[in-house]
């Protein structure tokens, strides 16, 4: 087996309590045990988090870039302003709504 | 990190003009392009060469240094070389998946540096006599190095930037801990300080040709510049490194080896002598005092390693069949 079937992983930290996970980037590794020990020699080595999520790149479902259009388009600003609070016109005297 | 201006690329933007305007319209309205965008054949193979240069760079930078690790002068600068050189192959790392995003393994790019047909920085190719030079590489290595990747986290290609995002948060306590070391051989013994010059003496003029030829002698510079690849020319980057340089060397003492290094008042820029372009290209080709030895060392960690893959495949092969069971 060559190093390129090595799985893929992607792995996403939170900096700390109260924040998101947030995608920091890949790494190679032949199994889960890995995969986490190697994100935290990479991707943490000076307390960038306190919780690690990795997953295999092949698991993750992605939208298609060809499909921006058909995709995000319906909430598109100018086609469907009425989905946004600046569409609506209030008297001058409601001054924070 | 050790990047270097681009090295030996002769594409020039080709295909279909539709193509290639459309793309020319986001870059010029300050989009990043992500992994699955379109993009230009050019635009790709120029970034999986830069990209894989960069990487290649950066685990071929940690020999010079690995040669001193355990003949530090004290525990404490034993560990910093240490981390240094972790946060370097971490680099590497980080380089290489982004690369992998452009559809090249890294398999494949790793098989290129080892068969020598990949390029690296050329400084990596001068040796380390002394302990000083792990100093001097910190200091003006490393600093070289900033200039390079401060402005490529503005990089066009989105996922080239947010490595260099990550890169150059740690590249500081590189630089740092090189000028600490560097202070510390200039307060010393007047043996000390003439090992401190005698270091920068030696890797000055590499340092300089980290930034790659003369813009005029550069001329795929335009097209990484269009590109956005690319934020400033070789010759602009050199001078902010001069600038900030000049004074860190002054306060400690140490001289800079160029007799013709002079400040004009008019143009406000620093004029340096002339580099050694031939020297430069002949260690870019292969001729520079190490460039048979990094290769070779690569080559043998590379082969003596390649036990743990075969182990760790065994063990997960093993586990996901007891798994499935
Ligand atoms: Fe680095
Ligand atoms: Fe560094």
């Amino acid at each position: 087996m060559r190093e390129n079937d090595t799985p893929l992983y992607e792995v996403f930290l939170r900096p700390r309590n109260g924040l998101s996970h947030r995608h920091v980037g890949s790494l190679h590794a032949l199994d889960d045990q890995m995969a986490m020990q190697n994100a935290r020699d990479l991707y943490t080595r000076r307390g960038e988090a306190d919780s690690i999520w990795i997953v295999r790149s092949a698991d993750l479902i992605a939208s298609a870039p060809e499909d921006k259009e058909t995709n995000l388009s319906p909430s598109d600003p100018e086609r469907k302003p009425y989905r946004h609070p600046t569409f609506y016109v209030l008297p001058k005297e409601v001054e924070n709504m | 990190m050790y990047s270097q201006g681009l090295m030996g690329v002769e594409e020039t933007p080709g295909g279909e003009q539709d193509l290639l305007d459309r793309f020319q319209a986001r870059i010029d309205a300050g989009e990043k392009i992500e992994p699955n965008d379109e993009m230009p054949e050019a635009y790709r193979k120029t970034l999986i060469r830069q990209m894989s240069q960069h990487a290649h760079s950066e685990i071929v930078g940690v020999y010079p240094e690995a040669n001193w690790v355990t003949r530090a002068p004290t525990l404490r600068r034993k560990l910093q070389a240490m981390a240094k050189i972790q946060d370097e192959f971490g680099h590497g790392l980080y380089i290489y998946s982004a690369a992998e995003t452009l559809g090249v393994s890294r398999e494949e790019m790793v098989g290129q540096l080892l068969s020598g047909k990949a390029k690296y920085s050329s400084v990596f190719n001068y040796p380390t006599l002394n302990w000083a030079d792990l100093a001097v590489i910190g200091w003006l290595g490393d600093g070289a190095a900033i200039m390079n990747q401060i402005p490529l986290c503005r990089c066009s290609y989105g996922p080239y930037a947010r490595a260099m995002v990550l890169v150059c948060k740690e590249e500081s306590f590189h630089q740092r801990q090189g000028y600490e070391a560097m202070v510390a051989l200039m307060n010393g013994s007047p043996e000390q300080k003439a090992m401190g010059q005698d270091a920068v003496n030696r890797w000055w003029w590499p340092i300089m040709m980290m930034f790659g030829p003369h813009d005029a002698d550069s001329p795929n510079t335009e097209t990484g510049v269009k590109w956005k690849i690319k934020n400033f020319t070789n010759d602009e980057l050199r001078q902010k490194f001069i600038k900030a340089t000049v004074p860190q060397a002054k306060l400690i003492g140490i001289e800079i080896p160029d007799p013709d290094l002079r400040f004009n008042e008019e143009t406000g820029d620093w004029e340096h002598g002339e580099i050694d372009w031939d020297e430069f290209w002949s260690v870019v080709k292969g001729q520079g005092p190490c460039n048979h030895d990094r290769i070779t060392a690569r080559r043998k960690a590379h082969a003596e390693g390649a036990w743990v893959l075969e182990a760790a495949q065994a063990y997960a092969a093993k586990q996901a069949a007891r798994n499935a069971a």
